[in-house]
C-alpha cells in the first residue's frame, strides 16, 4: 500500500510537470476525480478518493501491455486500475463536458436492466402500513380530508360520465382509478405552487376548493363558467386556484411549465410548478424538450408522470421500451422516483418530497405513479374494444385506489362504514342539484363571442358584433331563445 | 432664378439630371441647406432594433430574451449584440436547439407573468414551434376567457435572403397572419423596427414580429422624435411611404423598398406619357390587424390596386388585400387588381433561379404599368 500511495504521488507530481501532455485544461471546470467518476474533486491521485484497491500489483495483462510504452516516455509509471465493473482504466481523459475515465472493454450499456426499477410504497394491497417503510406522516383532518376528496372525485366522475350518456353534457372525461394520484399529489402540493394540468387531473382542482357548482358550470358552458364557454367540458381552469387552464393538445404543459418555474425563479417565490401528463405524453418531443431544458435551467418543477398503461388504445408496450418513465429523468439528469399511484400516502410522501427539493435545491424532479385507467378514455371510447374486460374489472375493484386507503382510515378508526355512505348519499345528493342548476342557467351572451381575442376588442370584431345583432333582430325567429344578446 | 427653374421642372418637362448639369455652382448651397434641415442621423435596421431590445430591457426587468446564440455569440445575426454583456445571463438565455422547447418555455413564462421576447434563428424554424404559437400563445387568452393572457413577441427574420435555399426562404406573414389571437408586424426601415418592437414588446398579446435579413444591414435616415426611448409606433397602421394618385401599390418588409424604387422609375419614365404616373406606396407595417382603412381610402383615390409580396401567391397576404378591396370599394376599381407575389415553387438555390422566383423592381413596373392600361395585361405572378 505504502509503495503504492508513493508511487501514485510520483505519478501525481508528474502528471502536474506534464500537463502539456496530458492538455488538462483548467481544473475548476473538470468534474469528477481520475479514478472514481462517483466522487466529485479535482484530479488527485493520492488514493484517499479511490473507493477500489488498485491491483496492478497483481497479474493484470494490461500492466504488461502499458510496459510497452514504456521506451517511449521513460521513468513514467502507468497505473493500470480495476473499476468495480472489471473494465481497466488506464487513463482520463478531458472531452466537452467533462472528464471521461476509460475502459479498455467495449462494453455496450444494456438497453434493458436485469431489474426494473423498484416502485415505492407504504400501504400493501390491504391498507396496512409495510414494516419499515418510510413517509410523511398525515394528519387524521388531512388524511380524512385526502379520503373524502378522492369519494368525490369519483361521485363526480360516475354522475358526469352518464350526464354526457344522456345528452346532458357533450363530452366527459373521467379520472377513475387514478384518484389517489389527482388528491395525494394536490394534498402534498401548497395553494402557491401552480399547476400546470394536462387533462386528468380535476382532483387538483377539486382539493383547492373548485366546487362541484363550479364544475358543472364548465361542462355546461353557461353564463357562470369561469370559460365563458369558450372550451369542451373538463377544460377547466381557474387563476385564483392557480391551476391553468387544460389545453388539449398533448404535453404543450410541459416545457410551459418550465418557464413559468423559470418566472418563479427569477421571483424567488417559495413555490414550484408542477405539471401532469400520461404515459403517452411522454413521447412527444415537448417532453424531451422539456425535461432536458428544465435541468438545464435548474428550474423548481415537479413533472408527475401518471403512467396508466393506456393512451387512449394504445399499450405502454408499444408507446416506449424503456423501463417506464422513471429512467427517462436521469437520461435528462434528473432526480427521480418511480411510485406506486394507487398508494395514497406513498404518492403523498413523494410528492412532498420532491416538492421540497425542488424548492430548496432549484431543481426539476420526476416522478412515476404507475397506476391504471380505468375508466374509457373519454367518453368518446369504449376501452372494451382494445383491451379485456377482467383487466378492467380487476383493477377496478382489487387495485381500487380509494378501497386501500379507506381500509387504512377504518384501521386507524378515523373513518366508519355510516360515514362511508352518508358522504355518498351527500356528494351525490349535491353533484345532481349542481347539474340541474346548471342546466337551467343562462349560456353566456353573444357578446362573449369577441371578447378576449386580444386584450381589446379590435374594430373588425367590432362591426362583426354589430352585424351579428342587427341580423338577429332581423330574424328572432331563428335565433335560440335561452342565449342572451 | 433658382426659384423660377424649379417652377418649370414641376409643370411637367425638365429631367432632373438635366437641370442639374445646368446649375452646378447652386448645387453645394442646394445640399448643405438640405443638410441642416432635414434628420442628419442614419441607423441601419440591426441597430435599430438592438437599441429597441435594450430599452425595453431597461425600462421593464420583466422583459427578457431568449433564443439560440443570443447571448455569448451576441444573437446569429448580431441583433442582440451586448444585451448579455449589460443584462446578465438570467435575462438573455442561450437555448438548446428546441424551438419547441423554448417557445413552450416562453409561452409558459408569459403566462406567469414574465414578458419574454423569443427569438427563432429564422421564421422557418418556427414551424417546430407552431404549435406553441398558435394553439397556446394565440388562443390562450380566448381559451380562458381572460385569465391567461400571453405577452409575448416571436421575433426573427423571415422570408427570403440570398443563395440559403428552399427551408431558408419562406415568407410566414399568410401563416401567421390567418390565425385570430396574434398580432403581426413586419417593419421595413429603422424608424419601423425601432417603432413596431418596442410597441410590440410592450403589448398585451402575443406578437410575431417579422424582420428581414437583408434589411439588417440597410441604413436609413431617422428622426429623434424616433430616438426618444419612449417612441413607439401604433400597432395596425400602415404608412404612406410616397404620395401619389394613380395607383396604390401595398407592400410590406423588403418589398417596399422595392415598390418604392419602382415609383422612382416609373417617376422618370412617365415623361414621355401624356402625364406622369404617381404611385402611392403603402408600407403595411402591420399585417394583421390589417389597415384597411388606410389601404381602402388610397385605393378610393387612386382606383388602382398592385399589391406586392415575397411569399407565394396562393392565400397570401395580397389575395387578402384584394378580397377586402372587393367588399368595400369594388365601384372604386378602375382596373383588375395586380398581384405581384413569389414563384408558387419552394425557393431554388441558383442564383439566376432565385432571382426569378421572387419579385424585382421589374415586375412591380409591368404591373403597375398593366393596371394604369399601358400594356398587354397578363397573369400577374412573378
Amino acid at each position: 500500500m505504502a509503495i503504492w500511495l508513493r508511487r501514485s504521488r510520483n505519478l501525481a507530481h508528474y502528471l502536474k510537470a506534464e500537463k502539456g501532455f496530458w492538455k488538462v485544461p483548467n481544473q475548476t471546470r473538470l468534474s469528477p476525480c481520475f479514478f472514481n467518476p462517483e466522487i466529485s474533486s479535482s484530479a488527485t491521485l493520492t488514493g484517499e478518493n479511490c473507493g477500489n484497491p488498485p491491483s496492478f500489483l497483481g497479474n493484470s495483462p494490461t500492466l504488461f501491455g502499458s510496459r510497452r510504452f514504456e521506451s517511449i516516455k521513460a521513468g513514467r509509471e502507468e497505473l493500470d486500475l480495476e473499476d468495480e465493473n472489471g473494465g481497466h482504466q488506464n487513463q482520463a481523459m478531458d472531452f466537452p463536458g467533462g472528464r471521461i475515465s476509460f475502459t479498455s472493454e467495449m462494453r455496450f450499456v444494456s438497453e434493458s436492466p436485469r431489474e426494473r426499477i423498484p416502485c415505492y410504497r407504504v400501504l400493501d394491497d390491504n391498507g396496512h402500513p409495510i414494516m419499515h417503510s418510510n413517509f410523511v406522516e398525515v394528519s387524521k383532518e388531512e388524511a380524512l380530508k385526502m379520503y373524502t376528496s378522492m369519494v368525490t372525485l369519483e361521485t363526480m366522475d360516475t354522475i358526469l360520465y352518464e350526464a354526457q350518456r344522456q345528452g346532458r353534457i357533450s363530452f366527459y372525461v373521467t379520472s377513475i382509478g387514478e384518484e389517489a394520484i389527482n388528491i395525494a399529489t394536490a394534498a402534498a402540493l401548497t395553494p402557491h405552487d401552480v399547476v400546470l394540468p394536462q387533462y386528468r387531473e380535476p382532483g387538483v382542482l377539486l382539493w383547492r376548493g373548485f366546487t362541484l357548482q363550479e364544475f358543472a358550470n364548465q361542462c355546461l358552458g353557461n353564463k357562470a363558467d369561469y370559460g365563458k364557454g369558450r372550451q369542451m367540458p373538463i377544460h377547466y381552469g381557474s387563476n385564483k386556484h392557480n391551476y391553468f387552464t387544460v389545453s388539449s393538445p398533448i404535453a404543450t404543459q410541459i416545457p410551459q411549465a418550465v418557464g413559468a418555474a423559470y418566472s418563479l425563479k427569477m421571483d424567488r417565490k417559495d413555490a414550484c410548478v408542477v405539471t401532469y401528463f400520461g404515459d403517452g405524453g411522454t413521447s412527444e418531443g415537448d417532453f424531451h424538450a422539456g425535461l432536458n431544458f428544465a435541468a438545464v435551467m435548474e428550474a423548481p418543477v415537479v413533472f408527475i408522470c401518471r403512467n396508466n398503461g393506456w393512451a387512449i388504445s394504445t399499450p405502454v408496450s408499444q408507446q416506449f421500451r424503456s423501463d417506464g418513465v422513471v429512467v427517462k429523468g436521469k437520461a435528462y439528469g434528473i432526480r427521480s422516483i418511480r411510485v406506486d399511484g394507487n398508494d395514497a400516502l406513498a404518492v403523498y410522501s413523494a410528492t412532498r418530497t420532491a416538492r421540497e427539493m425542488a424548492i430548496t435545491e432549484q431543481k426539476p424532479i420526476l416522478i412515476e405513479a404507475l397506476t391504471y385507467r380505468v375508466g374509457h378514455h373519454s367518453t368518446s371510447d369504449d376501452s372494451t374494444k382494445y383491451r379485456l374486460v377482467d383487466e378492467i374489472e380487476h383493477w377496478k375493484t382489487a387495485r381500487n385506489p380509494i378501497a386501500r386507503f379507506r381500509k387504512w382510515v377504518n384501521g386507524t378508526g378515523w373513518w366508519s362504514d355510516e360515514d362511508e355512505s352518508e358522504l355518498r348519499a351527500n356528494v351525490r345528493k349535491q353533484l345532481l342539484q349542481a347539474i340541474q342548476v346548471a342546466e337551467k342557467a343562462e349560456k353566456p351572451p353573444i357578446s362573449d363571442l369577441f371578447t378576449d381575442v386580444y386584450e381589446s376588442l379590435p374594430s373588425n370584431l367590432c362591426e362583426q358584433e354589430e352585424l351579428l345583432r342587427e341580423s338577429i333582430k332581423r330574424h328572432p325567429q331563428d335565433y335560440p331563445s335561452d342565449v342572451p344578446t | 432664378m433658382w426659384g423660377i427653374i424649379r417652377q418649370k421642372v414641376g409643370a411637367g418637362g425638365f429631367p432632373v439630371p438635366i437641370l442639374e448639369q445646368s446649375l452646378p455652382r447652386l448645387r453645394p448651397a442646394v445640399s448643405a441647406w438640405r443638410r441642416y434641415s432635414s434628420a442628419a442621423k442614419e441607423m441601419t435596421v440591426r441597430d435599430a432594433l438592438n437599441s429597441a431590445l435594450d430599452e425595453e430591457m431597461s425600462a421593464d426587468p420583466k422583459v427578457f430574451l431568449m433564443g439560440e446564440e443570443v447571448g455569448e455569440y451576441q444573437g446569429a445575426y448580431k441583433i442582440s449584440k451586448g444585451l448579455l454583456e449589460k443584462y446578465g445571463p438570467d435575462r438573455v438565455l442561450d437555448t438548446p436547439i428546441t424551438e419547441a422547447g423554448f417557445a413552450g418555455i416562453g409561452v409558459g413564462a408569459a403566462y406567469y407573468g414574465l414578458r419574454p421576447i423569443v427569438e427563432f434563428m429564422t421564421f422557418n424554424f418556427s414551424m417546430q414551434a407552431i404549435d406553441h404559437i398558435i394553439n397556446s400563445a394565440a388562443k390562450s387568452n380566448y381559451m380562458s376567457a381572460g385569465q391567461i393572457n400571453v405577452p409575448i413577441v416571436f421575433r426573427g427574420p423571415n422570408g427570403a435572403a440570398a443563395g440559403v435555399g428552399a427551408q431558408h426562404s419562406q415568407c410566414y406573414a399568410a401563416w401567421f397572419g390567418a390565425c385570430p389571437g396574434l398580432k403581426v408586424l413586419a417593419p421595413y426601415s429603422s424608424e419601423d423596427a425601432r417603432g413596431l418592437l418596442k410597441a410590440a414588446i410592450r403589448d398585451p398579446d402575443p406578437v410575431v414580429f417579422l424582420e428581414n435579413e437583408l434589411l439588417y444591414g440597410e441604413s436609413f435616415p431617422i428622426s429623434a422624435e424616433a430616438l426618444d426611448s419612449s417612441f413607439c409606433l401604433p400597432i395596425g397602421k400602415a404608412k404612406i411611404e410616397r404620395e401619389g394618385k394613380d395607383v396604390t401599390i401595398t407592400a410590406f418588409s423588403k418589398m417596399v423598398g422595392y415598390a418604392l424604387k419602382a415609383a422612382e422609375i416609373l417617376a422618370k419614365e412617365g415623361i414621355s406619357a401624356e402625364r406622369f404616373v404617381t404611385k402611392q406606396v403603402i408600407n403595411l407595417r402591420s399585417i394583421r390587424p390589417l389597415d384597411t382603412a388606410t389601404i381602402n381610402a388610397s385605393v378610393r383615390k387612386t382606383n388602382r390596386l398592385v399589391t406586392v409580396e415575397e411569399g407565394f401567391p396562393q392565400h397570401g397576404v395580397g389575395a387578402e388585400i384584394c378580397t377586402s378591396v372587393i367588399e368595400e370599394s369594388f365601384i372604386y376599381l378602375d382596373a383588375p387588381v395586380e398581384r405581384i407575389a413569389g414563384a408558387d415553387v419552394p425557393m431554388p438555390y441558383a442564383a439566376n433561379l432565385e432571382r426569378m422566383a421572387v419579385p424585382q423592381v421589374e415586375d412591380i413596373v409591368c404591373a403597375v404599368k398593366r393596371a394604369c392600361y399601358r400594356s398587354v395585361p397578363m397573369t400577374a405572378t412573378a
